[in-house]
């Protein structure tokens, strides 16, 4: 039985190139209004990824769904345009898309996975904007699905995905049954650029509108954020003539 | 995703294709299968379907990687573009889907030695014998000349004048055509430039466009568009240029200070910019002008043709000399982008002949 449908989960995040992300005045967080956006970087590996799959003939279908704002149904044009069938926008905006964190996100994914009977979800390991890594992990412990997260080979094999994740210790290899969850690592391939043809073709694919609610999650967030500060100015250093003044130094600062 | 393109698969190597004279094939045939090689070809022969101002968006945002060969891959599109609108089904279906794939490339032949803007005075004479027209002459400046597969050339069929020209299509390898030596020129290196040489050259009568005496019109219908795109290689090229200097103004100091500390160096940069964005929005609305077959098209393509080709070689050349030395230097891009868009002010109509259209709209009676 070949898997039906595959779930690619997009995160919109601040362009990965801008150079200037400024703290708001009341610390409350990062200033995002009027700064250019687009997706993920590793979530459109993880669209090349599921796309590459169906190319294969390993699975069906490709849906992109990502929660947020109105904006975020750019993102999901754009994996339609790379070659998902379809897209599911999950309209989260305001004060809820503030405090929206991995928790939540995770619970709208495992809802909607376990609804239209996804067999893989795929995700990009982590969202370039807040580096939290949870998403993919949470979505998996949520629908109790096994996860092969880091994956820098994917290859399906039956009812299981061999999975070649990237560790500190260098590469692993495991097999987990279907369904499951996969997160993309920046080696797991190159994403192609939308054909001109295919751009035009996604105008017109569907995407379906939700919201968190008719999906029964709750957005409250278990997470406050206290506050956020750039990180502190680079102090000048301080210049030595001997190794013995250096270690002296070092001693002296309680560093040794 | 054309920014995309430019900046990953053009951007790194315009340098290079400029000082080696290297006629990027394999990039281009890149840009085909995204569908770059017939952007406003229609899609039934392998186009894409767009508009003008779609594709005025595209060469503007592939340009920022390199003039040169944006300009080639526009004067291809125009070429398709000709055999699709004026040719029939055999020779749609003939020609289109290689030239959109890029298997094929094509080139564009009006101008000769003897007639450049004065180009109703052609000399290249078809002689109809039986199914074949036989030509004889020559054409000048031809961009690809030599290396490409298919060569629309304006010939004389009837007598002086406009009237006289019709269009042919004559394919690589036809005895009888032949290329003078590559020209060394200032900019525009990534495409090979040549004289086409027709000598006794038989040519089909059914690869002839449209009808005897068209091809003045088709000539001119082409150019319109040719002129929209041109003005977008500028437009990209200044973008670039712009982006180019402000970064060179943050970093470099002098008197204490960084450049960008500077007013009126500032100001010069407002100037810039703002150039731009009026070139930008002079030429957008040419190209919606196009599109929907306005009676002003003509003029507005000239207009823009003439504004924005010369306000950003100007934005360009600004460019340069804010980098100072390193400006003149080969290794900074700028210079480049300044010697490549230089010719835009002189070919698809020089831009003296730009005012002698706009001035003819203006002071005839319906103008």
């Amino acid at each position: 039985m070949s898997p039906a449908s595959v779930f690619v989960c997009l995160s919109l995040t601040l362009l990965s190139d801008y150079p200037v992300i400024r703290v708001k005045p009341d610390n409350s967080g990062v200033v995002t209004d009027g700064v250019k956006h687009s997706m993920n970087p590793f979530c459109e590996i993880a669209v090349e990824e599921a796309v590459k799959l169906k190319e294969k003939k390993f699975i069906k279908e490709v849906v992109a769904v990502s929660c947020g704002p109105t904006q975020v149904t750019e993102t999901i044009r754009t994996a339609l345009a790379m070659g998902c069938d379809r897209g599911i926008h999950v309209e989260v905006s305001g004060k809820d898309y503030e405090a929206m964190g991995p928790l939540q996100i995770a619970k709208i994914f495992a809802a909607l996975a376990k609804k239209e009977e996804a067999s893989l979800v795929i995700l990009g390991k982590q969202a370039i904007d807040d580096d939290c890594n949870q998403t993919g992990q949470m979505t998996a412990a949520l629908l109790d699905w096994p996860q092969g997260t880091f994956a820098s080979e994917v290859t399906i094999d039956g009812e299981k995905v061999k999975v070649v994740r990237e560790i500190d210790g260098g590469l692993e290899t495991i097999k987990i049954s279907m369904p499951a969850v996969l997160t993309a690592d920046l080696r797991l391939n190159t994403p192609r650029y939308a054909t001109l043809p295919n751009i035009m073709k996604a105008k017109k694919k569907k995407i379906a509108n939700m919201k968190p609610a008719d999906l029964g999650v709750d957005m409250v967030s278990r997470v406050e954020v206290l506050r956020v500060d750039e990180p502190p100015t680079r102090l000048a250093g301080v210049k030595v003539e001997t190794v013995d003044d250096l270690v002296a130094k070092l001693k002296a600062n309680g560093t040794i | 995703m054309a920014f995309d393109f430019a900046a990953h698969e053009m951007s790194p190597h315009m340098a290079e294709w400029d000082e080696k004279e290297i006629f990027p094939v394999e990039t281009m045939r890149k840009a085909a299968q995204l569908g770059f090689g017939g952007i406003y070809v229609q899609p039934e022969v392998g186009g894409s379907g767009l508009s003008r101002l779609d594709t005025s968006v595209i060469f503007e945002a592939l340009s920022t990687g390199c003039v040169s060969t944006t300009a080639y891959i526009s004067i291809h599109n125009m070429c398709n573009w000709m055999i699709d609108t004026f040719g029939n089904t055999e020779q749609r279906e003939k020609f289109c889907p290689e030239l959109c794939t890029m298997d094929k490339f094509a080139s564009y032949c009006l101008t000769e030695p003897g007639s450049g803007s004065d180009a109703a005075s052609l000399l290249t004479t078809a002689k109809l014998e039986g199914d074949h027209y036989i030509l004889n002459g020559s054409k000048a400046f031809i961009s690809g000349g030599g290396d490409t597969d298919v060569y629309i050339v304006m010939c004389r069929t009837g007598g002086k004048g406009p009237k006289g020209i019709s269009c042919v299509v004559v394919e690589k390898d036809t005895p009888g055509l032949s290329f003078g030596k590559k020209e060394k020129k200032v900019g525009w290196n990534s495409q090979p430039t040549r004289a086409v040489i027709l000598e006794d050259c038989h040519v089909p009568v059914t690869n002839r466009l449209g009808q005897e005496g068209q091809g003045f019109n088709i000539a001119m219908r082409g150019l319109n568009g040719g002129r929209i795109n041109i003005a977008s290689c500028s437009l990209g090229a200044a973008h670039a240029c712009v982006q180019l200097a402000r970064d060179h103004l943050l970093v470099r100091k002098q008197f204490g200070e960084a450049l960008s500390n500077n007013q009126f160096l500032q100001f010069k940069l407002a100037e810039m910019a703002t150039k731009l964005v009026a070139s930008r929005l002079l030429l957008r609305e040419a190209a919606v002008a196009l599109q929907e077959s306005r009676s002003d098209a003509v003029s507005l393509c000239s207009m823009a043709k003439l504004f924005v080709t010369d306000e950003c070689f100007n934005i360009c050349n600004q460019a340069l000399q804010m980098h100072g030395g390193y400006g003149y230097l080969k290794d900074y891009a700028v210079q480049q982008f300044v010697r490549d868009i230089r010719v835009h002010q002189i070919l698809e109509g020089t831009n003296e002949v730009m005012r002698m259209i706009i001035a003819r709209s203006l002071l005839s009676e319906s103008g």
